[in-house]
Parts: C-alpha cells; sequence; structure tokens
C-alpha cells in the first residue's frame, strides 16, 4: 500500500467546501490556488450540473407548467407540487408507477448481491495472488478477458440452467429449481454475481498481490492456514479496495436495466425501479411530470451513498487498477 | 403492504446464505488434512468464482461463436452467412460507422475532458465540492441519464415556449429551434455527449488523484531547473500519470461498447442512432434472428480485443517484474 | 431503454359480432375429457354449473404472458375471476412492455409461459417453426371452428395447422375528429378518398392545418406510419396485391407500394396539411402517437388517422360518440362501393399442454368469454358469440358495424403478419426516416434488402 493511496479528500457533496486535500505521505505539498482556476472550476461543475437540476426542479413543478415551458420559469415564478411524487410513488391507479414496491426490490436484488460478489472476488484475487499454483498469470488474465463477453448472449444459457437444471446427456445431475414469487430474487442474484467477478477480481487482485510479501511469508512460517492468513492479515488491509468494489457493485446492480429485464422481467413482485423507470419512459410519451419525479427518485439513493463513500471508492482503485 | 413480508424475507434469506457460504468456505481451508491442504484450500477459494465465470460467461462465450454459423433456429450450418450479412446489408454500414464514432470520442473526449479539469482544480479552491458535481452523473442509471437528457434536447415549434434547454439556448441567441435527436449523423453527436457527461466526473477523479500523487520531488527539481508550466506538464506530470490515463481509457472503452440503454431510451436506434449492441439486441431478441446476433456479438468481443491484448501485455510485464 | 412495442394493440376494440348466443353457449366448451383428467362438476362450488367442462383441475396454475399492462391488465384479470373462482386453477397474469423480447428470451431460455397473447401472426408463425408452440387441443379448435371466421382462423394457423385461437381485435381504418368542429364550420364526413383530400385542402385554404399525426412508441416508433401505407395499399392497389406485398410475392419497392407510400406522403409530407398543433412534417416522427390526436380537442387539429384504441388516450372527461366531443369516421377508399378495412388482433398461443393449459386455452376462445370480457368494457372480439348488447361505447359499436358490413373487406394489419425483422424493424425505421425527409424508392428500397432470404 504504500504507492497510490493518494489523500483524496472529497467530502460528501457538503454545501461547505473542506480544506483542500492534506496528503498523508508525509511530506505537506503546499496548494496553489489560483483564482482563475478557482472561477473555472465553479463554472464546469455548475454546468455540469445543470441536466440534472433541470430534471429535480421539473419534478417539483406541476404537470400543465412542464408542458407550458421551460423549467428556469421556475425561478419567476415558483409553484411547487409534491403530486408527481406521491403519483408515481403510491398512486394505486395501474397506469401511474406505483413506484415504493420497485424500489424495495431495487434493494433486495443490490444487497445480497454485493456482498455475494465481494467475497467470492475476494477469496478468487486472494487465491490467485498468494497462493503459488502453475498457470496463475494465465488464470488472471483469462479471468480479465471475460470482461468483453457482451452480457446479452450469456442470458440465454443462464436462462437454461434456472428452467433446465444441468444435465448431462439425459441424465439431470441437477434439477431446475423450482422458484416462485420472491424467490425469483435468487436467479438475479446468481446472474448478477457471475457478471460481475472479472471486473471484482481484477481490482482485488491488483490490491492484494501489492500487499508486502513479507507478512505472509512470516505468517506461513508460523503454520498458518491461508484462511487465518486472510482473514486476520489480509482483510483488514485491503478495507479501501473492498470498498471501492462495493461501490462499483452497488452503482452497477442499483442501476442496471438489462439483467433485470432479462431475469426479473416486468414482474412488479421482483422487477426494480430502473425496469419499471425505463417502462414509463416509453408508455408515458411525454409525461415528463411522471418520468422526471420517477428518474429522480432512481437517482437518489446512488448519488446519496456515492457522494458519502466516493473517497473509499478512489483509494480502492488507485491502488487497483492504476498502475500501469 | 402484504407483499412487502416475502420480499424482506428474501433479503434475509440471501444475507444468510452469504455467511453460511463464506463461513464454510473458511471452515473447509482451516480443517483441510494436512496432506494435501495446499491444494484444497487453493480449491476452496478459487474454485467458487471459476465455476460462476463458466457457468456465467465462459461456455455462454463460447456458445455464441457457435451460434454465429448457424441460421436464425440454430438448426442448420450457414457458413460465413452471417459474417457476410454483417457487412453488406445497408444499415450495418451506419451501425458500424455509429459505433466507431462512439469507441473513438467517448474515451478520448471523456478523457480529455477529465484530465483538464484535473489540473485546474488541483488550482482551485472549494475542490471538493466542484469534483463531487462533476463527479455526480457518474451515480446516475444511463436510463435515468437519457431521461435527463431527452429532456435537455426536447424540441417544440419555433413559436412555442421551448422547454428543452438546449433549444432555447438557441432561441435566446436567435437560432431556430433544432431537432437534436433527429438529424443524422449529428444525432449520434449529441448522444454521445450524454456518455461523456457521465466518464468525464470518472477520469477526473482517478487522474486527479494521480497527479496528487506525483512525486512532491520530481516536481521540486523540475521547478528549481526554472521550466514553465506546459513544460511541467508535458514533461513531468504526464509521463507520471501515463498509467492512469490508460487505465481510464480502457475502462471508459469497455463500458462504451457494451453501453446500449443510452441509445436505446433517447431514439430506439432510429433516426440512424444504431450501434452495434442495440442493433444485436434488436436481432437476437425481437427479430428472431440467433444467428445475425450472434454475429454481431462477436464483432463485439473482436472490436474490444485489441485493448484486451494490450492491457494483457500490461499485466503480463507487470506480474513478470514481481 | 424503453420500448412499448405495440401499444396500440394492447386495445381490443372491435369485433364481428353475430348471433346472440347466451352463455349457454359455453357447453361447446372444448371437452378435454380425452386428457382422462377431467371428471365430475360435483367439485364445483355453487353457482359454477357454466364451468363444468374446465372441472377436474383444482389447484393447479397456469401462467399468462402478455404485452397488455396497467388498466386493461386489471380487466383481463378482472375478467378471469370467476373462472378461477369455479375451476381453482389459479392463472399469473404477467405484462410486458417488452414482450416480443421478452417472449422470445422466455422461450429460448426454456422458461416459456404456458401461455401467451401474440398480436403478430409473423412472430406466432416463428415460434411454431421453432417447435415450441402447441396445436390447439380440440375444444378449441371446436370454438374457433364455431365463432370464428374462415380469416381469422387463417391467422392463427400454420401450415393449414391451428396453433392459436383469436380473442381480441381492433379496427385501424378510422379518422378521427370532432363532430361539433364540424358541424360549426359545415364540413361533411367524406365518402371517398377524392371527398377526404378536397376536405382538406378546403380546410388548409381557411389558413388552417387539417390534419395532425405522430408516429412516436418509444422502440417502436414507425408503426403508426406503417399502418397508413397498409391502409392506403388497400386502397390504392386492392386486396389482392396487398396480400401480394405481405406475403413477399411482390417486391417491397414495387410500384404500387410506392404509389401507397406517395399517397400517404400527399398528406403526412404535405406542409400545408401538417403537422397541425405540433409543428412540421418533420415533428410527426417525435410526437408520440398517444399525444398525436389531442390537438383536436383544442380546435387546432381536424383529422387524426388511428385505430378504434385511440379512444382510450382521450383525457379522462372528453366524450366519445357521434354527437359527442371526439368520433371517428371509416377513412374512405376510392369509391363508395369498395370498403377495404384494416385491422389487429391477439391470438393465444400454448407453450405447455397440461390439461389446465388446455382449459383455460379453451375458456379463452368460447363466446361465454368473450362475453364476459366485453361486459367489463373497452373490448371487442371478432368471435361471433359476442352478444352485441354486451358492447356499450360508441366506437366499439361503430367497430362492430364497420367489420359486421358485408361489403367490407377485412384485412389484418401486414406489418403483424411480415417476418419480424421488417414488420417489427425495418419498416418502422424506414417509415421513421421517410418522415424524417427520406425519398420514398430509397427507404423502399432500404426495407426490400432487408427482407430475410431464410
Amino acid at each position: 500500500m504504500t504507492t497510490a493511496a493518494a489523500p483524496v479528500s472529497s467530502q460528501s457533496g457538503a454545501a461547505v467546501a473542506p480544506p483542500a486535500a492534506v496528503p498523508m505521505s508525509g511530506r505537506v505539498k503546499k496548494k496553489l490556488t489560483s483564482r482563475f482556476a478557482t472561477v473555472t472550476a465553479v463554472v464546469i461543475a455548475v454546468l455540469w450540473t445543470v441536466p440534472t437540476a433541470g430534471l429535480f426542479i421539473s419534478s417539483f413543478r406541476p404537470a400543465n407548467d412542464i408542458r407550458a415551458n421551460g423549467w428556469w420559469n421556475f425561478f419567476t415564478d415558483p409553484a411547487v407540487t409534491l403530486d408527481n411524487y406521491s403519483e408515481v410513488l403510491f398512486s394505486t391507479s395501474a397506469g401511474s408507477g406505483q413506484l415504493a414496491g420497485y424500489f424495495l426490490n431495487s434493494v433486495v436484488i443490490t444487497v445480497p448481491t454485493v456482498l455475494f460478489a465481494l467475497a467470492l472476488a475476494a477469496f478468487a484475487a486472494y487465491a490467485i495472488a498468494w497462493i503459488p499454483f502453475r498457470g496463475a498469470s494465465w488464470v488472471f488474465i483469462g479471468i480479465f478477458a471475460l470482461q468483453i463477453v457482451p452480457l446479452q448472449m450469456a442470458l440465454v444459457p443462464l436462462l437454461r440452467l434456472f428452467s433446465e437444471g444441468v444435465s448431462i446427456g439425459e441424465t439431470n445431475i441437477i434439477p431446475a429449481p423450482e422458484l416462485i414469487g420472491a424467490q425469483r430474487f435468487a436467479t438475479v442474484w446468481f446472474a448478477h454475481v457471475c457478471f460481475s467477478l472479472p471486473i471484482g477480481i481484477f481490482l482485488l487482485h491488483n490490491f492484494i498481490s501489492e500487499l508486502p510479501g513479507e507478512l505472509m511469508e512470516a505468517a506461513r512460517m508460523d503454520g498458518a492456514s491461508h484462511s487465518r492468513i486472510f482473514r486476520q492479515i489480509v482483510l483488514p488491509l485491503i478495507g479501501p479496495a473492498l470498498a471501492s468494489f462495493a461501490i462499483f457493485q452497488f452503482l452497477w446492480v442499483w442501476n442496471d436495466l438489462l439483467v433485470a429485464l432479462i431475469f426479473a422481467g416486468g414482474n412488479p413482485q421482483v422487477a426494480p425501479l430502473t425496469v419499471r423507470l425505463a417502462e414509463l419512459a416509453g408508455t408515458r410519451g411525454e409525461e415528463f411530470q411522471r418520468l422526471t419525479s420517477g428518474a429522480f427518485i432512481s437517482i437518489v439513493v446512488p448519488v446519496i451513498i456515492f457522494l458519502a463513500l466516493q473517497r473509499y471508492f478512489v483509494r480502492g482503485l488507485l491502488a487497483g487498477g492504476l498502475k500501469g | 403492504m402484504n407483499e412487502t413480508q416475502p420480499k424482506l424475507l428474501m433479503l434475509m434469506y440471501g444475507i444468510i446464505a452469504f455467511f453460511a457460504v463464506v463461513g464454510i468456505l473458511l471452515l473447509v481451508v482451516d480443517r483441510a488434512p494436512k496432506r494435501g491442504r495446499e491444494k484444497v484450500q487453493l480449491v476452496a477459494f478459487l474454485a467458487p468464482a471459476l465455476l460462476l465465470l463458466a457457468v456465467g460467461l465462459l461456455i455462454p462465450a463460447i456458445r455464441t461463436v457457435i451460434l454465429s454459423f448457424k441460421g436464425p433456429f440454430s438448426d442448420t450450418w450457414v457458413g460465413l452467412d452471417n459474417y457476410a450479412w454483417m457487412f453488406t446489408n445497408g444499415d450495418s454500414r451506419r451501425i458500424l460507422l455509429n459505433t466507431a464514432a462512439w469507441v473513438v470520442l467517448v474515451p478520448t473526449l471523456a478523457t480529455t475532458v477529465g484530465l483538464l479539469y484535473a489540473i485546474v482544480i488541483d488550482k482551485a479552491r472549494g475542490e471538493a465540492f466542484a469534483k463531487a458535481l462533476v463527479f455526480m452523473p457518474m451515480a446516475i442509471s444511463l436510463v435515468g441519464a437519457s431521461i435527463i437528457w431527452k429532456f435537455v434536447y426536447t424540441v417544440r415549434p419555433a413559436d412555442d415556449n421551448q422547454i428543452g434547454l438546449a433549444n432555447q439556448l438557441l432561441v435566446l441567441v436567435g437560432l431556430e429551434p433544432y431537432r437534436f435527436l433527429q438529424d443524422p449523423p449529428w444525432n449520434t453527436l449529441f448522444l454521445i455527449v450524454i456518455l461523456i457527461w457521465i466518464q468525464a466526473g470518472f477520469a477526473m477523479v482517478i487522474l486527479s488523484a494521480a497527479i496528487k500523487a506525483v512525486s512532491a520531488d520530481v516536481i521540486e527539481a523540475a521547478r528549481l531547473d526554472g521550466v514553465n508550466a506546459w513544460q511541467m506538464f508535458r514533461n513531468v506530470t504526464l509521463p507520471s500519470i501515463r498509467p492512469a490515463v490508460v487505465v481510464v481509457m480502457v475502462t471508459i472503452t469497455i463500458t462504451t461498447l457494451k453501453a446500449f440503454d443510452i441509445v436505446r431510451t433517447t431514439t430506439g436506434g432510429q433516426f440512424e442512432t444504431g450501434v452495434v449492441a442495440t442493433a444485436l439486441y434488436d436481432q437476437a431478441f425481437v427479430f428472431g434472428e440467433v444467428g445475425k446476433g450472434s454475429a454481431l456479438a462477436v464483432l463485439l468481443f473482436v472490436l474490444v480485443l485489441p485493448i484486451v491484448v494490450y492491457q494483457v501485455g500490461v499485466l503480463r510485464s507487470q506480474r513478470e517484474i514481481r | 431503454m424503453t420500448a412499448r412495442p405495440l401499444n396500440r394493440r394492447r386495445r381490443a376494440a372491435a369485433g364481428i359480432v353475430g348471433l346472440a348466443l347466451a352463455a349457454t353457449a359455453c357447453g361447446t366448451g372444448g371437452s378435454t375429457a380425452s386428457e382422462g383428467e377431467a371428471d365430475a362438476d360435483a367439485s364445483l362450488p355453487a353457482g359454477c354449473e357454466d364451468y363444468a367442462d374446465y372441472a377436474g383441475s383444482s389447484g393447479t396454475e397456469v401462467s399468462m404472458y402478455t404485452s397488455i399492462r396497467d388498466i386493461e391488465a386489471d380487466r383481463y384479470v378482472q375478467s378471469f375471476e370467476e373462472f378461477e373462482k369455479c375451476t381453482g386453477i389459479t392463472i399469473n397474469y404477467e405484462g410486458s412492455g417488452e414482450f416480443e423480447a421478452q417472449l422470445n428470451v422466455k422461450v429460448q431460455g426454456g422458461n416459456a409461459p404456458d401461455i401467451a397473447f401474440i398480436p403478430q401472426p409473423g412472430l406466432l408463425q416463428r415460434f411454431v417453426q421453432a417447435g415450441k408452440v402447441m396445436e390447439v387441443p380440440e375444444g378449441t379448435a371446436e370454438n374457433v371452428e364455431e365463432f370464428w371466421s374462415e380469416a381469422w382462423k387463417e391467422y392463427g394457423s400454420v401450415d393449414g395447422k391451428l396453433y392459436a385461437a383469436p380473442m381480441g381485435a381492433n379496427v385501424k381504418s378510422y379518422v378521427w375528429y370532432s363532430p361539433s368542429q364540424f358541424e360549426e364550420a359545415g364540413y361533411e364526413v367524406p365518402t371517398t378518398l377524392d371527398e377526404l383530400m378536397a376536405l382538406s385542402d378546403e380546410i388548409a385554404g381557411s389558413g388552417k392545418k387539417p390534419w395532425c399525426a405522430g408516429i412516436e412508441s418509444g422502440d417502436a416508433t414507425g408503426w403508426p406510419a406503417t399502418d397508413w401505407v397498409e391502409d392506403m395499399m388497400l386502397r390504392t392497389a386492392g386486396a389482392e396485391t396487398y396480400d401480394q406485398w405481405v406475403n413477399h410475392e411482390i417486391p417491397f419497392n414495387d410500384d404500387a407500394v410506392v404509389e401507397a407510400v406517395d399517397a400517404v406522403g400527399a398528406i403526412l409530407k404535405n406542409e400545408k396539411y401538417v403537422n397541425a398543433g405540433f409543428g412540421d412534417v418533420r415533428s410527426i416522427a417525435t410526437t408520440s402517437f398517444q399525444d398525436a390526436g389531442t390537438p383536436i380537442l383544442e380546435g387546432e387539429c381536424f383529422l387524426h388517422r388511428q385505430a378504434s384504441f385511440y379512444a382510450n388516450q382521450w383525457p379522462e372527461g372528453t366524450t366519445v360518440a357521434e354527437d359527442g366531443d371526439v368520433f371517428a369516421f371509416y377513412l374512405p377508399s376510392e369509391s363508395e362501393d369498395s370498403k377495404p378495412v384494416l385491422g389487429g388482433g391477439e391470438f393465444v398461443a400454448a407453450f405447455a399442454d397440461r390439461p389446465e393449459v388446455q382449459k383455460v386455452q379453451t375458456y379463452l376462445s368460447s363466446d361465454e368469454y368473450a362475453n364476459t370480457k366485453a361486459e367489463i368494457g373497452d373490448w371487442i372480439s371478432a368471435n361471433t358469440g359476442l352478444d352485441v348488447a354486451n358492447v356499450k361505447n360508441p366506437i366499439d359499436q361503430l367497430s362492430v358495424e364497420t367489420l359486421q358490413d358485408e361489403s367490407a373487406e377485412f384485412r389484418f394489419d401486414g406489418s403483424d403478419l411480415m417476418p419480424a425483422a421488417v414488420g417489427a424493424g425495418s419498416f418502422w425505421n424506414g417509415m421513421t426516416e421517410w418522415i424524417n425527409g427520406a425519398e420514398t424508392k430509397q427507404v423502399l428500397d432500404g426495407i426490400e434488402e432487408s427482407w430475410p432470404s431464410s
């Protein structure tokens, strides 16, 4: 961990700007600020935020206002309503969204997926890095290359696995699981975990393989098993990498549309927010009052988590993928 | 809300399953017999991941390659017909050109914007706040981002109020409203802007951290030599962060090739905005042309291959050094 | 990602209502006795005598997958309630906006639903060719024989074998207008194509644009324009040429098709005629089909060609009737003597042959079900056992009249009969490009090229 963990202090998007980065490398870098740079930075940041802000403001405007004129008119003619939100979240009319239930589905899909992906990727990364075996390099490279398999093509075989089980010839060695109702979440978890392993193993391996070898050697001399080394030495040290992969994975699963579409379908019992939102976008044409509030609901959780945890995100990534 | 309970129950099962799996794996490793212990441990750690990778990605990939040589019902061999179709039909040229535009423009522009911003922000006050704002789109789903931008690009007739920001700006400076999503080939550029908007923040944060990691000694030494800002950037900063730039570009490229949500949400691939990923989905799932869809998937695979080969080269040299 | 392919079909509206065979006729429902399962109406709860034929599968479940969602989905679920209560068969209904793609994935993945409502005979045919769809059970076949015309039966058949019974239906050859506006301005409902064009000129001459249109519909964008072309093909080229075109016996870029598309262009690409309330010609491509007719209510637009199911798109409180706020007239043909009618509908295909699935299939093809469903509202079938008294709203009644008309020549929506690569692909995209400014010939050449060779 000697290298990168460059201090990137980014606070959780709080309105109060924290003091500039404080390097932890021991040396204090003097921060030279320039007024020109500050102005440019702020202008661009604002520019970057305007599209999202427009959506946010629109979501609070009455439906007729949204249709009649642009959201910037809000500043001269402020009219605020929560109708759009109550409609998409709780209305019982079938056409209006009922996003509350889908929101819960997104949570149920995301949490176990992130946990499993983290654990399995960390185990594999550790094994590749610190349990010597022939062909370790090739296994690693192979896993990296799997990143580019288009997901679209993996969907049908996986579905078959769930509907038919595993057969060799005519004998069924693993029967197809009977999944009904909420149990169908399991298929979504499985698919997501499969698809996340290449990037997960890649990121975590880069981090784990940088750990000082002497630590492992010493522990091995003492007769420690790999399980103990993993728990007592590796795990405490790879926190940042785990955090950054967890955030990556969380965003990917929460925001995913394709996998959810195929494995959860339009079934309101298991389908996540993105599926419903995409449906609204398609069927509701220009009904921006529903789209804006719906989109904002789907955005708000990942944005909060992301902003709260972004410093870990960067730290983990830096030590990982960025050491070319 | 009687629907909530089974869901929460399922969530609980998922978490219990997680602890069970992890616990059992670690236990196996701990309790392994002395003889062949190393092997047992290796298998326990590596096998679950490899199994999932094989089932979820490797086997499907092989199957796809096989299907790409078969007909629509996968029951006849058609040789290279699907590939021939891919390069000869009229729509494909447009789709391949669009994909090329995406793959070239998104990584380069997103990285460039990110790098410039990283440099500027290094000297600015309120760094964390500004960074968070630019970084934020990264957390928004591609569907959400597409809705945001569809709203920005919305067009109304010239004599009506514009409700889209982009056209309001055009009208303000005295121009006619423009159909951003409807005029090929420029509409593809406006879609590309959406992904740049998302990915520039990612590039910025990573590169900014890389810039800060450049050794202070080196910078100090250079400064004592009296180099100007440009020389400093060209000869000191850039070489130091080159690996970070490469990784950022590779990551964004892979994301770009796979992302089809933007095109699907904004234009549905109409107005000549289709890309390989949307064509693949249409052929394989909507039109039932499994063979042609598979051939497009293989093409996607081949397009990313050079990047992976390059990256593998880097990885191998790394591992050998170690 | 959007995509509500085929919302249009969600609205089943019209049907050929023939003789009023009341509920007693359910006795013709299929006998599944050959399966050796059904025995004993004794097990049926009281008041369920009508469901005797479907008894014997209590406690089983049947999954149903469709493109129909929201309020209309609720109506379907409602229409099964009594059947479920009486037979003990549970129907698990699922509607999806990604129906076509999802059904493909489910079937390929070995996860096919028991029953799917397929609105495209072309798609049905593909699943049949892939060997996935079951032939209909005897009871269903008997129902179809009894209650549907030969043409409808043909659409559900492949190579002479019946694979799916028809269910809902709708009529597409309509022009929506405002009766009060017409009266005020002294306009007459036209009865020939020439009169229609003359009326358009008259309105355009008064300084207003006569037509409004919109073809945006997520990733199914373009379908309303293909309906236009199909309607015009029937009028300018005739039903026989239409059939040849749909079956690809004449090329897609044949002169007859060019003529039809240009006839559509005389309206949709005429800056004097469109796009009332929205802008110029190209705004048609980005106006959602749901919104496209609404300027009629504000007096900004006079004519909007869209199917009977558009009745559901008017804002709440709009009266849809001949003396109401809006209504529709038949899109006239070249002379009053010929009356081609374009329409669509759904077909019930089964991917499993368990007895309970066959019972549901047979029930859906019965006249009893048609009446139950029609009574719930906004739905019509071409089932001749449907009692006209159960059809209450005026536009559905008009649809019934249109379809019942002896002189009318019914044709199914051509894009639904073509291979999906054309009918749900290049035809939609091509017409969108055409609206967006491309030349007729060039667009049709492109579609011709995309017709799958196999």
